[in-house]
């Protein structure tokens, strides 16, 4: 090797300068993690509306935003546990549970439907407060502490419901508020649910309230590293147990717009709603690392998880490509995720 | 000299004494920093220098003992409570939240609201508010070639995390900043900026306490310096009185320094913030 001349030197150090694009592309992807998945969601709508026309027709796009609906709230609670380095394997029982409980409530006690939501709300509260009391006061890791409450709350809505669905016409006057949220309504050409704008509505929400709230601020600084965050006078516990009280509030509405979207009330309805809301916030961008994410990847992340479902069946395909899929789809976005985190300038 | 014996101690430590078990980590330890100085604190391993700084700033409780700040006799819980006070503390460890940017690092629990209903109601946070004041907080202690304040931490060195972590103590520290150990992660470049700053914290008025086992940087910029040993204090001692082989004998036990020798009183005038 020979030792590189005063030009040479100079000439590698004005490259290093220069910062190729590739360079900018990482920054970039880093400060704003929800664009990898949102080329991803224009390519997908782009190729399934080439291979089936009907992709594109208004009437399917508004279809698969209510068949966003439920898991997209689901993931707004997710969000918040996993910007905190945590996860929650229990959100979709504590959906179905708090919608049991609004239904149940209505349909055999006679309550009124906003008591019944609100009972429904208490109850999702109570179960984040479980959650997260398990979490910060017995220091149990996340990942087991909802492994237990998730099979705990299917039980317990399995008994309380004795295994019986509760359809509309059961929920008495209730059913009026309690359906509200399946209530179509034309936007444009687009056919969509109040369900629809009250899970877009809380992405507003609770996007605005992670970048603007100290409350936010402090969020991310737990997730990203508790020890520091608790250094900087943050009441780590304090907010852990905030998010996942915050959560169970979030998850109880979820729970409420599934009643709308499917028209009644099931035990036995979303199966999925835990992987699927966990596959949502991944491929949106947020690190399961905590402390890196946004609420806006997630929803793109919620969405793109519905086109691929939605585009694979238009195309003809298995139920199972759909699976293979969002698999690939997490593996990709966590690899990214470990090369975004490498940044530095 | 007549002004410096009337100096009263801002920090005051007198007779601490704190076990862990059948561990004595204190053994009726004393400490005084007087304003305007920076006090190293230095001693072996086991010492007791990190227990004694962790009852000042809180993070310890001593089993007896008191802690007198400006001569009021203060009881911290935790370090919350020694903030209270405008006691604050840099670590080693480069306590920041790495994904955030400079200014809210900075601002970290003590975020700063909007004023009016945005603030009040929606606890909106005033961002441009907390990036003007941390950039003036940066050049004021010489670190002015961040530019951009909405950088995330991740992004710089250990020596600018470190140089994020001191301006944080210095924005609020109104009594004292404590670094334990700043420069233990860092680079010698790195560290001469981090000394850097204490100087220029020192110059305008604000007592430091800097537990180091950097000798040299010790003696580089130490008023006194508070030799820890066997959980008391063995002596206090100047760079101008004391050599580094000096220091070491007192740590280690093989050099006793007479009271009349030791430096218990202030040596530095203090500057007038």
């Amino acid at each position: 090797m020979s030792t590189p001349t005063t030009t040479d030197a100079e000439a590698l150090i004005e490259n290093l300068d220069r910062k190729g694009p590739m360079h900018h592309f990482h920054h970039a992807l880093h400060k704003y993690p929800w664009i990898s998945p949102g080329i991803v969601l224009l390519v997908a709508v782009i190729i399934f509306g080439l291979i089936n026309h009907r992709f594109w027709a208004i009437s399917n796009l508004s279809l698969i935003t209510q068949q966003v609906s439920i898991v997209g709230a689901i993931a707004v609670a997710q969000t918040l546990v996993i910007l905190t380095a945590g996860i929650d394997l229990s959100v979709g029982a504590v959906a179905v549970l708090a919608s049991m409980v609004m239904a149940k409530t209505a349909a055999e006690q006679g309550v009124p439907g906003p008591l019944a939501l609100l009972l429904g709300f208490a109850v999702g509260a109570a179960a984040g407060a479980l959650n997260g009391f398990l979490i910060t006061k017995l220091k149990l890791p996340p990942f087991i502490v909802t492994l237990g409450t998730l099979s705990i709350f299917m039980a317990l809505t399995l008994i309380y419901a004795t295994g019986r669905t509760i359809n509309a016409d059961k929920m008495g006057d209730a059913a009026s508020v309690l359906l509200w949220l399946g209530t179509p309504i034309q936007v444009g050409g687009f056919k969509i649910t109040y369900g629809v704008v009250a899970m877009i509505l809380m992405y507003v929400i609770f996007s605005w309230i992670l970048k603007n709230t100290a409350w936010g601020k402090h969020v991310y600084a737990v997730g990203d590293d508790p020890a520091a965050a608790s250094l900087a006078g943050i009441r780590v516990n304090r907010v852990l147990f905030s998010v996942y009280l915050v959560g169970g509030i979030v998850l109880a509405i979820a729970g409420w717009i599934a009643i709308g979207r499917v028209g009644s009330a099931s035990p036995t309805i979303l199966p999925d709603a835990n992987l699927e809301s966990i596959t949502a916030v991944v491929i949106g961008g947020t690190s399961l690392f905590g402390g890196r994410g946004t609420m806006f990847g997630t929803l793109i992340g919620a969405i793109l998880v519905g086109v691929v479902s939605n585009g694979l069946v238009l195309a003809g395909l298995d139920q199972a490509y759909k699976v293979l899929a969002i698999g690939i789809l997490v593996i990709v976005s966590v690899a990214l995720d470990q090369w975004i985190r490498k940044v530095r300038s | 000299m007549s002004d410096l014996s009337s100096i009263q101690p801002v920090v005051q430590a007198k007779g601490l004494i704190k076990t862990f078990g059948r561990v004595v980590g204190l053994n009726s330890a004393n400490l005084e920093l007087y304003p305007g100085e920076v006090l190293a604190v230095i001693g072996d391993n086991g010492a007791g220098k990190s227990t004694l700084i962790k009852c000042i700033s809180g993070a310890e409780t001593p089993d007896s003992g008191e802690i007198m700040i400006d001569n009021e006799v203060v009881s911290f819980k935790s370090s919350l409570d020694a903030r209270a006070y405008g006691i604050e503390t840099v670590y080693q460890t480069l306590a920041v939240a790495p994904a955030l940017d400079i200014a809210s690092n900075l601002y970290l629990g003590r975020e700063k609201r909007k004023s009016g209903i945005l603030g009040s109601v929606f606890r909106k946070l005033d961002h441009s508010g907390m990036r003007t004041t941390a950039k003036e907080q940066m050049t004021k202690l010489g670190i002015g070639t961040l530019q951009d304040m909405s950088q995330a931490v991740e992004t710089l060195s250990g020596g600018q995390r470190q140089a994020v972590s001191v301006a944080r103590a210095e924005a609020f520290g109104s009594k004292v900043v404590i670094l334990d150990e700043p420069t233990a992660a860092l680079g010698v470049r790195e560290s001469n900026q981090v000394l850097k700053m204490i100087e220029l914290m020192r110059d305008r008025g604000l007592p430091i306490i800097l537990i180091s086992h950097n000798m040299p940087q010790v003696f580089e910029v130490a008023d006194r310096i508070h030799v820890q040993r066997l959980g008391s204090r063995a002596a206090v001692v100047t760079p101008q009185t004391h050599t580094m082989n000096d220091a070491v004998a007192i740590m280690t036990g093989a050099l006793k320094v007479d009271e009349k020798d030791q430096a218990l009183r202030p040596v530095r005038v203090p500057a007038t913030a």
